[in-house]
This record gives structure tokens, sequence and C-alpha cells, in this order.
């Protein structure tokens, strides 16, 4: 019920912020989602979609973190 | 698929099960609140790469499986009604209400839609102005914004023909529930990485520091839960409570401002009926008073959100985390999602379904 898919931003179209939508690529397959809250996204971001809605913007340098943490680990 | 796929290399799977068993000097429990990570953990088998001494215990965390049968009765008496669309999430259609489910509505006649967003929902009130639109809104914190926007853009836009029957719940007074019950056994928690991503985890402080219970906000990879579960227990070994955030690339503290403003506008927090758990003060979300006029239970009557239990049904005590699925006596046998006796059974994320899927022979994790 939860669940949000990682997707690259593509386009993003419309200028009300309620229903700013952007084109959104989930590995291959397409889907048109709301953009109204995550007014910061920009093209090539990825971001997580919920129920037609995009939830966060994923942070690419949060994201290595988990990497780096298990190198210190292994120490 | 990227930010999916690198979270679930097997090698870095058992490199942080490895540096969980070197920090591990003795037994702790520790629940995982959301059913997708319960999902997460039979599917790739992460709970049996953990050492012995961790157990998982799973929480309520499934909105399917916690909503009252009251409000699926409620559900099909307007789906029964003539002239009423009634529009659901696909997770819905199945769940058993007294006497009947969604989909059985379907198949004698009733418009049941199931829909993959509730602006889909607005678009349906939008086709046939002649007829009643209802959506079915159930979910947690991750699942209030959408269908606080539905509601809003449907005022908006004066679509007086489109309601919402609410069934929303909020994680945390949940988790406080859990810790004030005698016998609680939960010393450590994983919280909902995508709950949190709209709400921050700011809520969540208070909790670790009265309970004294480490919360560690976690995502819903592989790797995602092996970390949540290394830092919980690292807490635990050196005596801590605090809340971490495993999942940084999604989850900000202050959460999603903008979604919260939404949520805030369209909702008021209320008391709610939790399957399993009985009704938990300020622990759901309804109408806010501006948005009462789009309240399904204005116009069709309202539910009083009983709950009967069930027969041999134990998913109470599952959903409390009290027993895994496998130590209820019909599992498997008098109780398969073909013929399931509960909601967590028919859920795709209760445990009960988990467990069957992906537990049932004693076999390795599936590697689908």
């Amino acid at each position: 019920m939860c669940l949000a898919v990682p997707g690259r931003v593509i386009s993003i179209d419309g200028d009300d912020p309620l229903t700013r939508q952007g084109r959104v690529d989930f590995g291959g397959v397409v889907k048109s989602v709301n953009l109204a809250y995550v007014p910061e996204v920009q093209p090539d971001d990825y971001v997580l979609v919920h129920v037609g809605f995009a939830i966060t913007v994923v942070d690419p340098r949060e994201a290595e973190r988990v990497f780096e943490y298990l190198e210190i680990l292994e120490q | 698929m990227k930010y999916r796929d690198e979270y679930r290399t097997p090698e870095a799977a058992r490199a942080y099960a490895d540096a969980i068993a070197r920090i591990t000097t003795r037994p702790w429990t520790l629940m995982e609140v959301c059913g997708g990570q319960t999902n997460a953990i039979m599917r790739f088998g992460i709970d049996q790469l953990l050492p012995q001494e961790i157990s998982l215990i799973h929480g309520p965390g499934c909105p399917v499986c916690v909503t009252p049968i009251d409000y699926i009765d409620k559900a099909l008496e307007i789906a029964g009604t003539p002239g009423v669309i009634l529009c659901t999430f696909g997770d819905m259609l199945r769940v058993p209400g007294t006497h009947s489910d969604l989909a059985a509505a379907r198949a004698r006649g009733a418009d049941v839609r199931v829909v993959y967003s509730p602006i889909e929902a607005l678009a349906v009130a939008r086709q046939h102005p002649g007829h009643d639109v209802v959506f079915f809104a159930v979910g947690f914190e991750t699942t209030a914004p959408a269908n606080a926007m539905a509601v809003y853009q449907a005022e908006r836009e004066g679509l007086e023909n489109f309601s919402v029957l609410v069934s929303q719940v909020l994680v945390p007074p949940a988790i406080r529930n859990l810790l004030e019950r005698p016998g609680n056994r939960i010393q450590g928690f994983l919280a909902a990485g995508h709950v949190c991503a709209i709400t921050g985890y700011e809520e969540y402080e208070p909790i670790a520091r009265r309970h004294r219970v480490p919360i560690v906000v976690t995502g819903f990879e592989p790797l995602d839960i092996l970390e949540g579960v290394y830092l919980c227990v690292r807490q635990l070994e050196r005596g801590e409570s605090s809340v971490e955030n495993q999942y940084s690339r999604a989850v900000r503290r202050p959460g999603n401002k903008p979604a919260q403003q939404v949520m805030q506008a369209v909702f008021e927090v209320v008391p709610r009926q939790w399957r399993g758990m009985g009704e938990i003060p300020e622990s759901g979300l309804g109408l806010s008073p501006a948005y009462r006029a789009f309240d399904a239970e204005t116009r069709f009557g309202a539910v009083t959100g009983q709950d009967e239990g069930r027969g041999e049904c134990s998913s109470g005590a599952v959903l409390r985390g009290e027993i895994r699925p496998d130590q209820c006596p019909a599992f498997g046998t008098r109780c398969t999602p073909e013929h399931p006796l509960g909601v967590t059974m028919v859920s795709e994320e209760g445990a009960c379904a988990a467990y069957y899927r992906y537990r049932r022979q004693s076999g390795g994790p599936s590697h689908e």
C-alpha cells in the first residue's frame, strides 16, 4: 500500500503548481505523474512515485551512503 | 532499475548480515512496522540472513489489514446503491466484509472500478456527472496527500458528484499503543520510510526518548532493511535510544511540507478503530469541517467503525506482533490466500500472505 517506485523525470508540463505533471520513466515504462508535492524537481531528477504522485526527490549523494557505510564497516 | 537493483546485491546483503552478527552479543526483538517491509523481508529471506539472536516481528503497517470490517460493509452498501460508481485501490477488492467483498459485488453488477490513483476517480466523476462517484480513501500518511489532493481539486472545481469514504490511519499513535501494551516485547523499531518521506521524523523523537526504544527510519530494499537492522542493533548494544534515518536518499527530517499543507487543509486528526487493536485516540484522519461536504459518510450514513472478530482468525494477534503467522493453527491449512479466514491472508502486504508465499516450505529465500 505504501509502495513507491523510483523513476526518472523526463519532462515537466503545466504552470499550475497543483496539477503540474511530469513524464516519468520507470525502467522503460513511461507514466504521467503529478508533481504538486515536489515543486523543486528538475528534468533528469529521480522521484519516488506513489499512487500517481511524486512524494520525494531522490538525493543522489545520499543514495551512495549505504555502500560507503558498508566499506567503513568492512575495514 | 536505478535506485532499486543496486540495493539488491547478494554480496552486499551478506556483508551487512556479517556486520550485524559481529556486533550482536544478545537477543534483540525488533519490529518492522510497514507491511511492504514485511513482504520484502520474507521475499528476500532477510530474516534468514540475520543472526539467530535477532527476531523481527511484524507490525500493523498494512492499511488494508487494519481497516475495520464496518468500512468494508459500508463500501459494499454504497457500491450497491443505484447510480453510484465506487472507485477503489485494487488492494481492497478481496478484503472480506461481513457477508461479501467488493470483487463479488462487482461480479453481481455493482459498478466498482479499480483506480491506480485517486486523481483517476476524479476523472470518473467528471465523465459521469449523472452518477455519484465515491472513492474509498484508505491508507497511511504516504497515501494521505494524494487522497487529500483529490478532495482539494474536487472542491476547487465544484465537483458535487464526488465524495470519499475515508479510512486513513497514522503510524506514530499505533507505535505508542503497541509500546504501552502490557507484555510488550518490542525493543526497537524500523519506521516506515515512505510514511516518513511525507511526515518527516520529528514526531518519532519523543517516542524514542519516552519509551527508550531506538527507531530507525528505513527503506524497502534488502540493503536498506539490513542497514536499518544494523543501526537499530548498534543502538541497542550501546544502550542508546534515538531516531536515526537510514533512508536519507528519500527522507528529510521535516518531511514533505507541500504535502503536509494539503493534508492539513483537507483532513483533521480523529480517533480510529484499528482491526486487532481497538480504538486508538488521534490515530487517523477524517475530512476537516471545510471539506465535510465531500464525506461519503454524510451522504450515505456514518460508519461506526466497529470490528467484529471472526471465529478462527488470529489476525489481531498477528497485527499486534504477538504471534508470527505460522504460529496460527489455521495457517496454510484452513487459511490460505484462496480461502482466507482473515484480511492478513488476503492483502498483498498482510504478514500471513507473505509467510504463505515465501515460507511455506522451510527452504531458502525466493530469488524472483
